[in-house]
C-alpha cells in the first residue's frame, strides 16, 4: 500500500513523531511504500539538526534523517509553518535575511500543496497528532 | 497533477485562538482549493467556535482570521458541515454562526448557504464516505 504520513506535533513534547516514526519503519519493513512524510504545525520542529537531547535518550531528528537516508524518503517541512517557528534552510535564510540555518539536509522545505498532493496520490494519509 | 478526484474533508475540532490548528487548517484549505478536488469542511466539538460571528480578538492581540471563511465560497469550497449536537452542547444555534454563502454558477449565480447543519449520526456517514480526512 502507498502511505503518506502527516506529523502535527513537535518532538519530545508529544508522542506523535515517535508513533509516526514507528509506523513508517514498520510499514517499510512490511514492504509498503511511503510516498511522503509531511511535517506541519509544531511538527516542523522535528527537522532541526541542532536538536541535542540527553545522551541516554532517542534523537528524534537523527532517527528520521537516518530512516529517510536509508529509504530515500521524501520528508517535507511546510514552509509557512516553518517560517513562523524559525526552521530555516539556505533558501529561506537568504529570502528572509536570516543569519543561520538549522534544517537537517535530509528534510526539504516546501509548500502545503505537497500535503494535498500526498493525500491525492496515496492510498492512505495517516495523521499523527492530537 | 492528480489523475483522479478525491473526496477530501477538513475536520475542524478546536476553538480558533487557543491553538494555531484552526488557522493553519484554513491555510491548507485555501492552498488545497487549487487542486480541484471534492472538498468539504466539518466543524465539530469546539471547532464550531471557528465560525461563530462577531469574533473580536483585539484584547488577545491575535489576528482575527474569521473573515477568511467568507472567501471559501469563491474558492469553490461550498460544503461546510456543522454538527448540531456540538452547537447545542455549547448553547449555540445556527443563528450564532457567520452567514457563509457561495454563488452557484449553474443556477444563475444564485447565492446559497454553505453551512449544512447535520446530526452527529449524519456527519459520521458523510465522514465514512470520504477518501481523505485531514484532522485539525
Amino acid at each position: 500500500m502507498k502511505f503518506s504520513i502527516q506529523i502535527n506535533e513537535g518532538p519530545y513534547q508529544h508522542q506523535a513523531s515517535d508513533s509516526a516514526y514507528m509506523f513508517a519503519k514498520a510499514a517499510l519493513e512490511k514492504g509498503h511504500e511511503i510516498f511522503r512524510v509531511f511535517f506541519y504545525h509544531d511538527g516542523v520542529g522535528n527537522s532541526t539538526r541542532l536538536t541535542t537531547p540527553p545522551q541516554d535518550d532517542r534523537n528524534i531528528v537523527n532517527r528520521w534523517a537516518e530512516l529517510g537516508e536509508q529509504h530515500n524518503l521524501d520528508m517535507v517541512v511546510c514552509v509557512a509553518a516553518a517560517q513562523r517557528r524559525g526552521i530555516v534552510d539556505d533558501g529561506e535564510a537568504e529570502r528572509n535575511g536570516k543569519d543561520a540555518t538549522n534544517i537537517d539536509p535530509r528534510f526539504r522545505i516546501s509548500g502545503l500543496g505537497q500535503l494535498i498532493e500526498a493525500a491525492v496520490q496515496s492510498d492512505r494519509l495517516v495523521v499523527f497528532g492530537d | 497533477m492528480s489523475e483522479s478526484i478525491k473526496k477530501l474533508m477538513y475536520l475542524n475540532r478546536r476553538a480558533p485562538y487557543g491553538t494555531i490548528y484552526a488557522w493553519e487548517s484554513l491555510e491548507v484549505v485555501l492552498i488545497g482549493a487549487a487542486f480541484e478536488q471534492d472538498v468539504s469542511l466539518a466543524f465539530v466539538d469546539d471547532g464550531v467556535y471557528q465560525i461563530v460571528k462577531g469574533q473580536d480578538t483585539a484584547e488577545v492581540g491575535m489576528k482575527n482570521f474569521s473573515p477568511t471563511y467568507f472567501a471559501l465560497g469563491g474558492y469553490e469550497v461550498t460544503k461546510l458541515y456543522v454538527e448540531k449536537e456540538s452547537l447545542e452542547e455549547r448553547g449555540l444555534t445556527i443563528d450564532d454562526l457567520m452567514p457563509l454563502t457561495w454563488e452557484d454558477e449553474d443556477d444563475d449565480w444564485a447565492e446559497k448557504d454553505s453551512i449544512r447543519l447535520v446530526s452527529r449520526e449524519e456527519l459520521a456517514e458523510v465522514m465514512a464516505g470520504q477518501d481523505v480526512v485531514f484532522s485539525f
